[in-house]
């Protein structure tokens, strides 16, 4: 730590001086639910001040309200003991508060530096952009935060790590005082949040005040200097990272005890389920991003691929569940070769498939809940019936699911697009796992999702695989592959590079792995070419 | 050197190649004013699809936005011509009728842009229906009206003059005729030139290019740093639909001096096309517009002036039908050379809907 955890007993920041933000008692109510009840918020300068809730706590309405997207219906906010009214984004940016999206605000076809001046343009004059002028501040704002930055470069072609840099860039730029960030690590490997960390510190050190929002506890435990914890729209406890543990910041997040880390237990793995031999697979732009994968998964086993996203693992899932016709190379379930079969074969072989964006793949978002409860059985019985539907049995069987895997829904005929994502999650889960399947393959179960539904799932999967599952896990996150997996793959440019055992495996080695693929391949990641 | 000339001439096909460059070497120069004339429309029509659709509305109602000002702006001189009087009060041959019916074109430019305007942005229907409904009910009206005023055969305003560029710049060795080309022409087809390099500056070097091109692109991120969305997409298409309306104008105003029932004769799609040709750059618009009026203009140089030779032979011997189907045909080969390479901007066509403020 650069500095003190508790700033107000640093001797530099008097304990008097009025916080550079203060939320007092905001409430926000929507039809049939209080989204903020009474939320107060204390961030002082040069703190860096963590929100933790649960997803649909009321994180994003309570930033919401700051940043002037939303009107609260009661309660103050203060800007270095002032009120304020923040009528929108732009008037949000006038005052020095800023936010960095979870999802990037960038435009990937635009340069850098049009990203960065966007909407708050250095002018040559009242028509035309002063380039070199904004070149010359964003490469010096960069270097005073310590890093080097291209205002030339296209975003897009820029990796997230930097990407996020751009954001905060655009930030400072904006002489953003304060700065809330949504989760900032959830796309990132552990050496890439490491480096975002080092510039939030010194971010904090030159008296900016930032709000870090995020669910991964022992981050909010490494870089906050405080913790308020809400839960339900109401702020249910404060803490000092010396002071408190995950356990203590997850039972006060979730209301009830968590167990963080499922007792996956131990495996007693079988003959082999599936077995990928030197599988190649092209992308949609007919690049070969799958070259040569040999992987067994057996059953009764949690086969993890660790990866940064984009190195080959959604192609090589789509290969495997029918999705995309493989270049080369063979897929075998229980010993048949089943390279190339349609997705409803594989379905009918036996093989479930939780798809990494639920909302394009994994659920049809205008259809109602029962209906994507049978999307991969409706056209058997008991749901179909000669050419015709029985709706009767699948609004009945879809209520039995709704009570079993317990998804929060007003009804069974609700559109699924209403749902939360945690339930939406657990509707996918409810179709897949509710069947007799021999492999389950799973691309980003828990992107996205809070700790109560990511244990939910975690625990069904554990339970599908005490059965004599074999389960095939895919996940940026490295911390979900270390927690679940028996094995350990590390996919890197199109390949396993290495394959080791998940109680084993060391967290700084397969990060490493995931960001150079290893030795013998780190001299092509530093070329920039490919193997 | 000669020997190898003559062995590919005897080859019968790259003959007549050689023989068809050599014409084209030789045809283009005299023609080029009227080249230049057949792609004003169509350039003006390609950069309100660059305006607008850079800014995320795609615009199929340009042939019918066009139609509609070229109807306005003949039927408004002939009714202003009688009280107006027709002299000439500055360059061009300009009178007062022909400018206040200019005038009443745009407005009506800007009614019709409007109305898309408001379908696809505020009310956010289908933008392609949008543009269709515009085109059918352009075609529908004018035609109507049309007919009604022409029955009693009436007098028109007349058109813009060409400008006579000095013959001391035009006899000028080797550039001549590019003098010739961007001068012997009427106002709207100079304005267009200018418009087109305006145009294409402000697009990549101003703040209203900057925040044109990230609205098209990623309106989200646009709004979060303050960006009015819905009012760039207004303004965006609302310019567009001026110059929508100076393509309109040029054709009833400038090429001709009367209208005639759908007398944009497919220029608006032809004009979509070369905005995705040029790559949505009002400069790449410009020269897929130059493309297809060259090829446009060939039937009428052919017909005229007919090369020597094999080729002529051949080439006044074809059907003049395929001489009119050429520029169209020319389009559809040129753009499925194009699409697919050529990439729209990412939210073109998408309604935008604001972060609910409540």
């Amino acid at each position: 730590m650069t500095h003190p955890a508790d700033s107000s007993l640093s001797p530099g920041l008097s304990p008097t001086l009025a916080p550079a933000l203060a939320m007092r008692g905001i409430t926000k109510r929507y039809p049939g639910v209080v989204a903020n009840d009474q939320i107060s918020l204390d961030v002082r300068p040069g703190e860096i001040h963590a929100l933790l809730g649960e997803n649909g706590a009321g994180k994003t309405t309570l930033m919401n309200v700051l940043y002037g997207l939303a009107r609260p219906d009661e309660g103050q906010i203060l800007l270095d003991g002032q009120p304020v009214r923040i009528e929108d984004p732009a008037d949000a940016i006038a005052r020095g508060i800023n936010m960095v999206h979870q999802h990037f605000m960038l435009v990937p076809v635009l340069s850098v530096a049009e990203n960065i001046l966007l909407g708050e343009e250095t002018m040559a004059n009242p028509i035309f952009l002063d380039r070199n002028e904004a070149h010359r501040r964003i490469v010096e704002l960069g270097r005073r935060f310590g890093f080097e930055i291209d205002p030339d470069v296209k975003v897009g072609s820029l990796s997230v790590g930097w990407q996020q840099r751009v954001e905060i860039l655009k930030a400072l730029y904006r002489r953003a005082r304060i700065l809330v960030l949504d989760e900032p690590t959830a796309v990132l490997t552990p050496q890439e949040t490491e480096e975002i960390f080092a510039v939030l510190r010194r971010l904090a050190q030159d008296g900016h005040s930032i709000v870090f929002i995020s669910h991964k506890l022992y981050e909010v435990l490494e870089i906050a200097d405080r913790i308020t914890v809400i839960r339900r729209g109401k702020v249910v406890g404060e803490r000092i990272p010396t002071e408190t543990n995950e356990d203590d910041l997850a039972e006060l997040m979730v209301g009830r005890e968590v167990q963080l880390t499922v007792d996956r237990g131990i495996s007693h793995p079988a003959g082999v389920v599936l077995e990928v031999d030197g599988l190649r697979v092209k992308d949609d732009r007919g690049n070969e991003v799958v070259r040569g994968v040999d992987l067994e998964v057996r059953a009764g086993e949690i086969f993890g691929i660790a990866g940064v996203a984009g190195n080959g693992q959604d192609e090589l899932v789509e290969a495997i569940v029918g999705l995309r016709r493989p270049a080369g190379g063979r897929v075998s379930l229980g010993g048949t070769d089943v390279t190339g079969r349609s997705p409803r074969a594989m379905n009918e072989a036996g093989v479930a498939y939780v798809p990494a964006d639920r909302h394009r793949f994994g659920l049809v978002l205008a259809f109602p809940l029962a209906d994507n409860l049978v999307l991969t059985s409706y056209y058997r019985r008991p749901y179909s019936r000669g050419i015709l539907r029985d709706d009767a049995a699948i609004l009945r069987d879809a209520e039995k699911t709704i009570e079993r895997f317990d998804i929060r829904t007003p009804s069974a005929t609700v559109k699924a697009g209403t749902l939360s994502g945690g339930n939406q999650q657990k509707a996918i889960v409810a179709r897949e796992f509710g069947r007799e399947i021999q492999l389950l393959v799973l691309d980003q179960p828990t992107r996205g999702l809070d700790v109560g539904s990511i244990e939910f799932i975690h625990r069904q999967a554990i339970d599908k695989r005490n059965a004599g599952t074999a389960l095939l896990l895919v996940s940026a996150e490295l911390d979900e592959i270390l927690e679940m997996s028996d094995r350990i793959g590390v996919m890197y440019r199109g390949t396993i590079v290495a394959v080791m055992d998940g109680r084993t495996a060391d967290k700084n080695e397969v990060g490493l792995l995931m960001a150079t693929g290893g030795a013998e391949h780190g001299a092509d990641a530093t070329e920039g070419r490919t193997a | 050197m000669d020997a190898l000339v003559n062995a590919l001439y005897a080859i019968p096909i790259v003959g007549l190649v050689f023989q068809f460059a050599g014409y084209l070497v030789a045809i283009i120069p005299p023609i080029s004013p009227i080249i230049l004339r057949g792609a004003t429309p169509l350039a003006l029509g390609g950069m309100c699809g660059v305006v607008s659709e850079r800014s995320g509305v795609v615009n199929i109602g340009i042939e019918g936005t066009m139609l509609a000002s070229a109807f306005t702006g003949w039927v408004v001189g002939v009714a202003l011509a009688p009280v107006l009087g027709s002299t000439p009060i500055a360059l061009f041959g300009i009178t007062l009728p022909l400018l206040l019916a200019l005038v009443a074109s745009l407005l009506v430019a800007l009614a019709v842009s409007y109305l898309h305007a408001w379908l696809s942005i505020t009310v956010r229907a289908d933008q392609i229906i949008s543009g269709t409904i515009i085109n059918i009910a352009a075609a529908g009206v004018t035609g109507y009206l049309n007919t009604l005023i022409s029955k009693n055969s009436p007098t028109s305003a007349g058109s813009f003059a060409l400008f006579t560029p000095p013959t001391a710049l035009t006899n000028l060795p080797i550039v001549g005729w590019l003098f010739n080309m961007v001068l012997n022409q009427g106002p709207i087809t100079m304005s267009m030139l200018v418009l087109v390099v305006i145009t294409q500056v402000m697009l990549f070097r101003s703040r209203w290019g900057l925040r044109t091109r990230a609205v098209g692109e990623h309106p989200r991120a646009a709004e979060t740093v303050g960006i009015d969305v819905i009012r760039l997409r207004y303004r965006n298409v609302l310019i567009g639909g001026l110059f929508a309306g100076l393509a309109g104008a040029y054709l009833s105003m400038e090429a001709t001096n009367s209208f005639q029932a759908n007398m944009t004769a497919g220029r608006g799609f032809i004009a979509l096309a070369a905005m995705i040709v040029g790559r949505w750059t009002p400069v790449g618009a410009l020269g897929a517009a130059l493309l297809f009026a060259t090829f446009q203009s060939l039937g009428q140089a052919i017909a005229f002036a007919p090369p020597g030779g094999e080729l002529g032979v051949l080439m006044t011997a074809m059907p003049s039908q395929i001489y009119d189907a050429l520029p169209y045909l020319v389009t559809i080969i040129v753009l499925a050379g194009v699409v697919g390479r050529s990439i729209a901007p990412a939210a073109d066509g998408q309604p935008y809907e604001r972060e609910s403020a409540t």
